[in-house]
């Protein structure tokens, strides 16, 4: 009864990952027949191309701001929201909201409030006497109003993954706290984020795999730009292949994106694991 | 005290930093760019259909409307199908093959889908499936499939084996009792995965941008992202056009809330 899912499963992600592996043995410009180089790729990766340096950076910076901003912000939120009263669920429904528009409508929105001359939130700046910036258009700013965009699409989502772990811990603790005097700050870092630890790693982990796949958003805001300022992993590799015509090499950076997310995974679960002292 | 200002100011903030930019949106739809521009959040001078009207008639967004729901409709439909039987057979073996192909659909989350692209991309130029919707639905169904899988088998996993066993003793065969109990057990779980899928597929642009390039088989985010250039900074039209392409979704939310949050969560937990 597996059979289905395991045909299109294997000739569809199986085969293509190990193709790319192959691929990226190869100079190859995806008419001609490929031709064998050995690791030159991957050297020519780690040791020629600035480029290729200058967004694995961006996609770290991306990556650790949104993973720390939302991350937090959605624990917060999650703590205020965490009684199922009227107004906390309306809440939530509201911030898990842009979770479902797509990257595209999202990254079109948010062009509206950057645009630097006719923005919202240029506007805002400006009626309380801030100059406005031009936020995507500026190579200072365009990768933190990104980071600023997909926090804003995504907290939402984090908050009700929160708001169900939270809810499992016991309100007997709460309670004791209280009796000994504890303040909400102490009851904080002594009960909730011990206790929400497991809930804080599949938040990190997802957050971290999302935003090393970030390719819509980006795509749909800046195309990586202005001078690939905001470029990223995903971005450069679709550039790579479909703009430059270097298949294989787009393929060694693929595999390189795959051990990235592998190993930042493996670290967090190994990190995580210490901190809860499990095994 | 202070924590309660603290607290109120930024779910207030937060809440505005969702509403305000959907309102300029859903209002803009009946303005013209320099009402957009001068007063984003006011209510138009005349409630104006002019920009659907001029998106009917030129931007072709009826194409892509029903190209993008043939694609979600058949990718999700026939992901759920297929996953639900890989998992019911995962869940309920007990030999060394069910475990095998779990950990080889778990591959799948390790990987991300978008790395495949040049692939995937030479591949579906050999078989000719480029710029066609069954090309798109096929890697749709692959990318979806390890996801699912993991959240169905999970919960498969949650029913009772004795159950099972007693339909078996009764003499019905894996399909019956994959057809007649295991699937409507877990009607909860597959609304759920599916929405949580529908989604992925309605929004994504990457494999449709690689893959189609034809106007009559573009999916409604790749005509979003052409109208983008064709209509540069006009933001009226751009907002009708997002107003439209996001309707079936705030539809779906808004009367299915809690499966889509489910969903969209499990998606998560489980990925």
């Amino acid at each position: 009864m597996a059979f289905p899912a395991f045909a299109i499963y294997a000739f569809l992600y199986l085969y293509p990952s190990l193709s790319n592996v192959y691929y990226s043995f190869q100079r190859w410009d995806g008419v001609t027949k490929p031709e064998f180089v050995g690791l030159h790729n991957f050297t020519y990766l780690a040791t020629n191309d600035d480029l290729f340096m200058k967004v694995l950076g961006n996609n770290f910076r991306f990556s650790f701001i949104v993973v720390i901003f939302q991350t937090l912000l959605a624990l917060l939120f999650a703590t205020f929201l965490l009684k199922n009263t009227k107004t906390s669920i309306a809440l939530r429904i509201v911030f898990f909201f842009p979770t479902i528009l797509s990257s595209v409508s999202v990254g079109l929105i948010w062009n509206f409030l950057y645009d630097p001359n006719f923005g919202f939130i240029n506007a805002i700046l400006k009626s309380v006497g801030i100059p406005g910036l031009n936020w995507l258009g500026d190579t200072r700013y365009s990768l933190y109003a990104i980071a600023l965009t997909q926090v804003w699409f995504h907290t939402g989502q984090m908050v009700v993954i929160y708001v169900a772990g939270l809810q499992q811990i016991p309100q007997e603790l709460y309670e004791a706290a209280e009796v000994d005097g504890a303040s909400r700050w102490q009851q904080f870092k002594n009960i909730t984020w011990p206790m929400a630890l497991p809930t804080t790693a599949v938040v990190v982990a997802y957050t971290t795999i999302q935003t090393f796949r970030a390719f819509d958003l980006v795509y749909s805001m800046t195309q990586g730009g202005p001078l690939n300022s905001s470029d990223m992993l995903v971005t450069l590799i679709y550039n790579t292949a479909f703009s430059s015509y270097k298949w294989g090499y787009a393929s060694a950076q693929s595999i390189i994106l795959v051990f990235v997310v592998l190993l930042l995974t493996y670290l967090q679960r190994r990190t995580l694991r210490l901190n809860t002292g499990e095994k | 005290m202070f924590y309660k200002v603290f607290k109120n100011t930024l779910l207030t903030l937060f809440a505005a930093a969702v509403l305000i930019p959907s309102s300029i949106v859903i209002l803009g739809s009946f303005k013209d760019d320099l009402e957009i521009y001068t007063k984003p959040l006011a209510l138009p001078k005349h409630w104006s259909l002019k920009n659907f009207h001029t998106l009917i008639e030129t931007g072709n967004v009826f194409t892509p409307f029903k190209n993008s729901v043939i694609v979600a409709i058949f990718s999700v439909g026939i992901t759920l199908f297929f996953a639900s039987m890989a998992s019911y057979m995962i869940a309920r073996s007990t030999t060394v093959t069910g475990k095998f192909l779990f950990l080889l659909f778990a591959i799948g989350l390790a990987i991300p889908g978008q790395v495949n692209i040049i692939p995937i991309y030479h591949l579906f130029v050999q078989l000719h499936l480029t710029n066609s919707l069954i090309g798109l639905i096929l890697v749709n169904i692959a990318l979806t499939l390890p996801i699912s899988i993991f959240i169905l088998t999970a919960f498969f996993k949650d029913l009772s084996r004795e159950m099972f066993e007693a339909a078996a003793i009764d003499g019905a065969g894996h399909w019956r009792i994959y057809r007649s109990l295991a699937l409507p057990l877990c009607r909860p779980a597959l609304a759920a995965t599916g929405i949580f899928l529908f989604v992925i597929c309605w929004n994504d642009l990457l494999y449709p941008l690689m893959l189609i390039s034809e106007l009559d088989k573009k999916t409604l985010p790749l005509t979003l992202i052409d109208f983008r250039g064709e209509y540069a900074t006009s933001y009226s039209m751009l907002f009708t056009a997002v107003l439209v392409a996001s309707i079936p979704m705030v539809i779906m939310y808004l009367t299915m809330q809690r499966t889509f949050v489910a969903g969209l969560t499990a998606g998560a937990v489980k990925g």
